[in-house]
């Protein structure tokens, strides 16, 4: 498909700076026009695209319009004023009365699908039954806080709620990384990524939707129809910015009958379809479209706002993305496509490249375990049982609380046969789980030798991977050159990604080998706070040349990697030096010695070596 | 704790399996396993959103009815007096009732106690019985176990799944009870392979294992969206539309299970079966096993009495794709390699 950038309109200075700068105060203040969504009309965009607030608020309004077509939204923020702010605002819009509920992270299952209450049936001697939070919620709202750390249990159970449509979900993300995100099992089946983190919180209201346009909007949505046209387009630019799942363009169709409703169409107009795209499909692309030329066009254009050159700018400033187009004419099918794409060009944040990157290599779903030691519980084995309140995730071990009780008998008075048995009597059944072990390889990526280590390390990996599931084993890798260290390979088991991740390998550059350490050491205490066990593994020459500030001078680097070595031996992480200089070096035998390391030389590493010494460490 | 299960059968308003778009090797596969269940389960990896639950769930409602022991908590065949359960085999009275064939989902973090059964809190507290109370294994008995994200499924359940997938029965021994019932499912999983390898042992168990993939012509993805959405819109009135469609569906289905027995394989079909085997070293005996009795059932659902090298050749990427020695260093996918395997033996 054919993507024409629109030209920029000349004189405005559309470089860095209009386009969704994180809102200062002194900004706020400033006579700028700020965009204000005007009601019930959706916000076209015009001179500015909208803030991040703006859209927010759109996403709102569309969100109580259809509460269970939408399926809801994901909300990443941190706790604050302004994610108190759209949730009171959201729950104005609904309809008195809509069902409200919270649903912790370590919500019992019993709790959650409903079933037995146990100490009320205890008390009672007959069975009381619980309602489920699901039950409760029904054709409601429910909140999933620190959702970046759900449970893949947690997530499955909800992600079956949604789709039998039952109720509407709000995913309360506050990930701070890149790579802490909300189940993706959830996260697909949300109309709204909404991201308010960068919303300040004086930022003003602006115009807000009134919940009787809501209320009307929602009368009207069941006659809307949306062209053929239109959800060709929704679906040619869900194609075209690399969408895989196809839930994503009915998303944005549900989106776009709602914006329709609300502004009172019968039939789903360009900007409806405008809006949906920019809050649905744009924050979920995972690539920017192909641009037959579109980029040259782009770079030479005589921009008055930022003539000087970035010596190291993020990637995805690069590709700055046009202003959104006028839509004031009626368009014709194939352009409404194009009108579509640049709206949801235009609604992507600064740096989008990087960010697509991050996407790209993030941990798929966040280990079962929550922070710290692997969590007791119901998972694993039982072992053995304990005294306990099974009202949490555990289950009552019914013999053994007998057990318990059974002396007692006499002194509690039990006559006619029944029993006389206490909270204090309750046991719960123990249970055991091991903890992954996750091996980081930390390769040395610099100089002349490189190419040759990165092969060795990405086979040992591979071989590695392919046995790693008998063992319930993940590997990482990450490697150091130039001036940085970076992780090519985030923890997984997936043999799959990691042949992607690692079939492109950079080399080349001095040897931050501190900066090394220092990200082995970041992911390792990273996945150890993920309930997983790390060892490392370095396939370096223990020589150093650029210390930890990015300059050269081998004895600043060299000093600043034995305090690296230092910190990780002080963490307790198992490591393994694989020294890769031809002979073996003082410099690597003294670092081992620092890391308390097991040294193996290695002059001519071979994958299948590697990987079986990879293997024993830390076992 | 008892808990409701989550079920999906019978369900009403489920999608219409005629109506999904594309992956006609998934529907392929998913209907040779409800003609000849012994095939041995379903994996189904790939991407989010390429309708993979759609399609299981729309099966189970597609699914003709079966007969069931009156009363029995494991859906014993009354027909069949080999495979009873202990309550069936001490009851008097074989009455028979018509229920939909159980399609059970396995969610992700259920605990061991929901999948295999456990004593009966509830009537041990309020009765004072030991009773057993039997878990998704038994509800899934002559039916299918639906496991999605099964490549997330823990190790201790993964170890369950495998022994009582090849047994066909579950053994209960804890909480003071000893219990054995017949558990004899089609295992469906499903998952996406970025997030995780399944572990050999448990990908050995399935019978048949399909790569699915978005389509990504816009076309087809139009389709989809616009039937999902018009199903959203008014559920009876879609189901309605495609009632006749899943109805021959279903036919098909009937007949091939009335015209399997009578399915030939004649010599010369077995002999390329096994040396297509041999060509990609597949382990052990169970590839060429499911792949003639899939090319029987796939032979069967197109009405034919015996089968043919076409049989043949479309369920081979299905049967055999997953068994395949893993080589990490070759950077071709197993698909390929069969097809290249194929290639060699049948001739382009």
């Amino acid at each position: 498909m054919s993507t024409r950038l629109l030209p920029l309109p000349p004189g405005e200075g559309r470089g860095e700076g209009a386009f969704a700068t994180p809102p200062s105060p002194a900004r706020t203040e400033a006579p700028t026009p700020l965009q204000t969504p005007p009601n019930p009309n959706p916000p076209l965009p015009q001179d500015a695209p909208p803030t991040p607030w703006a859209d927010a608020v759109q996403a709102a309004a569309l969100l109580a319009v259809d509460p269970i077509g939408t399926s809801g939204a994901s909300l990443r923020a941190g706790h604050g004023p302004v994610r108190t702010r759209w949730l009171a605002l959201l729950r104005a819009l609904l309809p008195d009365g809509t069902p409200w509920r919270k649903v912790p992270l370590n919500i019992p299952d019993a709790r959650l699908l409903g079933g037995l209450d146990l100490a009320a049936t205890l008390a009672a001697g007959r069975p009381v039954a619980e309602r489920g939070l699901l039950a409760e919620a029904a054709s409601g709202v429910l909140l999933l806080p620190m959702a970046e750390r759900a449970p893949a249990g947690l997530a499955a159970r909800l992600a079956t709620a949604l789709d039998a449509g039952t109720l509407s979900l709000l995913v309360l993300d506050e990930g701070a990384a890149d790579d802490e995100q909300a189940p993706s099992a959830l996260m697909d089946r949300l109309a709204f990524h909404v991201k308010l983190s960068d919303v300040g919180a004086r930022e003003p209201e602006g115009d807000l939707p009134a919940a009787d346009d809501i209320a009307a909007a929602r009368l009207r949505l069941p006659a809307v129809q949306a062209t053929d046209a239109t959800l060709q387009s929704l679906c040619a630019v869900a194609v075209a910015l690399g969408i895989a799942s196809v839930r994503a363009p009915l998303l944005a169709l549900r989106a776009a009958c709602a914006a329709a409703a609300l502004a009172g169409h019968s039939e789903v107009s360009t900007e409806d379809a405008t809006l949906a795209c920019r809050l649905v499909l744009a924050p979920r692309a995972t690539r920017l479209p192909v641009q037959d030329a579109a980029p040259d066009e782009d770079e030479p254009q005589p921009d008055p706002a930022p003539p000087e050159p970035q010596p190291d700018p993020d990637p995805g400033q690069g590709a700055d993305p046009p202003p959104a187009p006028d839509t004031g004419e009626a368009p014709a099918p194939g352009a409404l496509e194009d009108i579509l794409l640049q709206a949801s060009l235009a609604a992507m944040p600064q740096g989008m490249l990087a960010l697509l990157q991050a996407r790209a290599l993030r941990q798929p779903a966040p280990a079962s375990g929550t922070s710290g030691a692997p969590q007791p519980g119901r998972r694993g084995r039982p072992a053995g049982t304990r005294a306990g309140d099974p009202r949490g995730a555990e289950r009552l071990n019914l013999i053994e609380t007998l057990r318990a009780a059974a002396p007692w008998q006499r002194i509690r008075g039990a006559t006619g046969g029944r029993l006389q048995i206490r909270r204090t009597d309750f046991r719960v059944t123990r249970h055991i789980q091991r903890a992954e072990t996750t091996t980081i390889f930390v390769v040395d990526a610099s100089g002349s030798s490189a190419l040759n280590r990165l092969a060795e390390a990405k086979g040992a990996v591979e071989l590695l991977l392919a046995e790693c599931y008998v063992r319930r084993d993940q590997v990482a890798v990450l490697a150091f050159r130039g001036t940085g260290a970076q992780v090519l390979l985030p923890p997984t088991r997936s043999l799959v990604r990691a042949k992607r991740s690692l079939s492109a390998l950079p080399g080349g550059g001095g040897t931050p080998l501190a900066t090394g350490l220092d990200a082995g050491l970041l992911l390792a205490d990273s996945v150890r706070r993920r309930g997983g066990t790390p060892t490392l593994v370095l396939l370096t020459d223990g020589r150093s040349n650029v210390a930890r500030d990015g300059r050269g001078g081998r004895a600043r680097a060299e000093a600043d990697a034995l305090q690296a070595a230092r910190a990780i031996r002080v963490a307790g992480i198992g490591t393994l030096l694989v020294d890769t200089s031809p002979r073996p070096a003082a410099a690597a035998q003294r670092l081992a010695e620092t890391l308390a390391a097991r040294y193996l030389p290695l002059p001519y590493a071979n994958p299948a070596t590697l990987s079986l010494a990879a293997g024993r460490i830390g076992r | 704790m008892t808990t409701q299960p989550a079920r999906l059968a019978p369900q009403r308003d489920a999608f219409p399996f005629a109506a999904i778009v594309g992956q006609d090797e998934m529907k392929q596969a998913l209907l040779i396993a409800a003609t000849d269940p012994s095939i041995g389960g379903v994996l189904v990896f790939g991407d989010r959103g390429t309708g993979k639950s759609t399609a299981v769930r729309a099966l189970a409602a597609l699914l003709p009815p079966m007969q069931a022991v009156q009363g029995c908590r494991y859906n014993c065949d009354p027909a069949r007096p080999t495979a009873w359960c202990d309550d069936c085999a001490a009851r008097p009275d074989h009455a028979a009732h018509t229920m939909p064939v159980p399609v059970v989902d396995l969610p992700l973090g259920a605990t061991e106690d929901r999948v295999v059964g456990a004593l009966d809190l509830e009537r041990a507290l309020t009765r004072g019985e030991k009773a057993f109370e039997p878990g998704l294994l038994a509800r899934a008995n002559r039916g299918f176990l639906y496991i999605d994200e099964v490549n997330l499924l823990e190790d201790h359940l993964v170890d369950l799944l495998i022994d009582v997938a090849a047994s066909g029965e579950n053994v209960v021994e804890r909480e003071g009870l000893s219990v054995r019932h017949p558990a004899r499912f089609v295992l469906v999983g499903s998952g996406n392979p970025e997030e995780g390898e399944l572990r050999p042992q448990l990908l050995d168990r399935f019978g048949l294992s399909v790569e699915v993939r978005t389509p990504e012509d816009v076309p087809s993805r139009i389709a989809i969206v616009r039937r999902r959405d018009s199903y959203d819109r008014d559920r009876p009135a879609f189901q309605q539309e495609w009632s006749a469609a899943d109805a021959e569906v279903r036919a098909r289905i009937t007949a091939a299970r009335a015209l399997l027995p009578g399915v030939e394989v004649d010599d010369a079909v077995l002999e390329q079966a096994t040396r297509l085997c041999m060509a990609l070293g597949t382990d052990g005996l169970r590839a060429e096993l499911t792949l003639l009795r899939a090319a029987r059932a796939l032979a069967a659902l197109d009405g034919a009495t015996a089968v043919e090298t076409s049989h043949l050749t479309r369920v081979a990427p299905s049967a055999l794709r997953h068994r395949l020695r893993r080589d990490p260093l070759d950077e071709a996918g197993s698909t390929t390699r069969v097809t290249r395997a194929m290639a060699e033996q049948f001739g382009p």
